[in-house]
């Protein structure tokens, strides 16, 4: 068996996730204003949502502001979701990046940001025993996904995926010369992305 | 460094451009389809690391988001129908909800200025001089179709607050101004004013492109004077600083000119906001 091989739409994932054209579903009857849609979508991707406000914004009481602000966004704006641009998911998890990596630099602003790399590298204080239990296969796949990138190109786009990084501050940290950060990270993307098979 | 636009693409996906970069490169993006098929499908790539990360939240933050989405209107699609007739004075309970928790007190302000008008309008009857013959027909808003161009969210950043480094002045005075509107149509404008900095800027989100052949243009009212404060380019957001002296401006007013602008604005009114006098 190919660990890599894409699982087919309509298929429920171990995570218990709906499959795709359910949330685009959801998505749309929350367009319409219907509230209970939108609960549901809420519980099938809250914890990723929190997931990554957390490894942005690092303080858990700010991720949960972010979390909020961003499904407000998604309740608003989820009329305008285009299923043929891409999925629900992503969709949905740019508008909480950005608004995670919004706050965090604009909460850095007034003060000298870490440029200690390793620091980045430890993970956040949260509850361990509620990420293990979410160790979906989708999770192991994207980790082995990720195991096909360069090292650099690895560290680039967690940098800035998770650091909220510019590439340029990114090419600092990593001793690149400049410029050729954002060259890492786009080739990391269109590495996992071909080798996950998502985005066609 | 124009050839390497497209290189940013990846950047642009996470979220890694400053917003000097990121300005210029949605501006790219608006007429780069190659580019925009590419960032959306490296979006893709970038959700799935999310998968790595999850985080049970505890429930009452499921209460919280379900409660707060009761006071907000979902914005309909976008390409739909002409505008519904809108009057400046009238809050818009709907729109003028709080859709960002960290902008609670410019919506507070900004409610108390605009559902306040009625009275404060009675009582300086005569000392408010608003658009003349303009008044009447300001609460039709002229119905303007969506053209093929929109750009659906949340591939072109529209749905947080862009914060221009004019913005920024204006906020950080003892004296900002924050007015807020809310159209029919979920498309909104706000606008920031400080008398001491002598400036003002509009931001607009998700606004609906002018006609055929038409532009939408800023004025700063001086007593009956209308002085054109600039015409508003093309795009659903945009933010734009207004030219003139808007320190001693009574008000503020958008109408629909003919492409170039016009020497004096013609009716209706998109939008009129009067401004409080010190």
């Amino acid at each position: 068996m190919d660990p890599l091989k894409p699982v087919a739409a309509g298929t429920p994932s171990p995570g218990g996730v709906p499959a795709a054209p359910d949330l685009a579903d959801l998505l749309r009857s929350a367009g319409r204003g219907d509230e209970q849609a939108f609960a549901q979508l809420y519980d099938a991707t809250c914890s990723r949502v929190l997931g990554l406000a957390i490894r942005v914004v690092r303080d858990p009481a700010q991720a949960e502001e972010v979390l909020q602000e961003a499904f407000l966004e998604i309740w608003r704006t989820a009329g305008r979701f285009d299923p043929d641009r891409g999925s629900p998911i992503a969709w949905l998890l740019t508008i909480v990046h950005r608004k995670a990596v919004d706050r965090v630099r604009s909460a850095e602003a007034a003060t000298r940001r870490d440029q200690n790399y390793h620091h980045q590298n430890q993970p956040v204080d949260h509850d361990a025993t509620a990420e293990a239990a979410h160790a979906s296969l989708e999770a192991r796949r994207v980790r082995t996904a990720l195991g096909s990138l360069t090292p650099v190109q690895r560290e680039a786009l967690e940098l800035a995926y998770f650091g909220g990084y510019t590439h340029t501050e990114v090419a600092t940290m990593l001793d690149l010369p400049v410029g050729t950060a954002k060259t890492r990270i786009r080739d990391g993307l269109i590495r996992l992305r071909d080798t996950m098979g998502v985005g066609g | 460094m124009s050839d390497d636009i497209h290189a940013l693409s990846g950047a642009y996906a996470v979220d890694a451009l400053d917003d000097a970069e990121r300005a210029q490169f949605e501006r790219h993006l608006a007429g780069c389809d190659i580019c925009q098929e590419e960032v959306d499908s490296l979006r893709e790539a970038s959700a799935l690391l999310a998968e790595t990360t999850m985080v049970t939240p505890r429930p009452e933050l499921r209460n919280r988001v379900l409660t707060e989405i009761r006071t907000v209107r979902p914005l309909p699609p976008l390409g739909r129908g002409p505008v519904a007739e809108d009057t400046p004075e009238a809050e818009d309970s709907e729109g003028s909800s709080s859709e960002d928790s960290s902008d609670d007190s410019e919506d507070s302000e900004a409610t108390a200025t605009t559902t306040d008008l009625g009275a404060r309008r009675a009582a300086r009857a005569g000392r408010v001089r608003r658009f003349p013959a303009l008044l009447a027909a300001a609460a039709a808003v002229v119905a303007v179709g969506v053209g093929s161009a929109v750009v659906l969210e949340p591939w072109q950043d529209n749905t947080s607050t862009p914060a221009p480094s004019a913005v920024d002045r204006i906020q950080a005075a003892e004296d900002a101004q924050v007015f807020r509107h809310t159209f029919e149509d979920g498309s909104k404008a706000v606008l920031y004013r400080s008398a001491s900095l002598n400036e003002a800027v509009l931001v607009t989100e998700d606004m609906a492109s002018a006609p055929d052949g038409k532009v939408y243009q800023a004025w700063l009212q001086h007593d009956e004077t209308m002085v054109s404060a600039g015409l508003m380019p093309e795009g659903p957001d945009n933010t734009v600083p207004l030219q003139g002296q808007p320190a001693t401006a009574d008000g503020f007013g958008i109408t629909v000119e003919p492409a170039g602008g016009s020497v004096v604005p013609s009716p209706p009114t998109v939008l009129y906001i009067p401004f409080e006098k010190a």
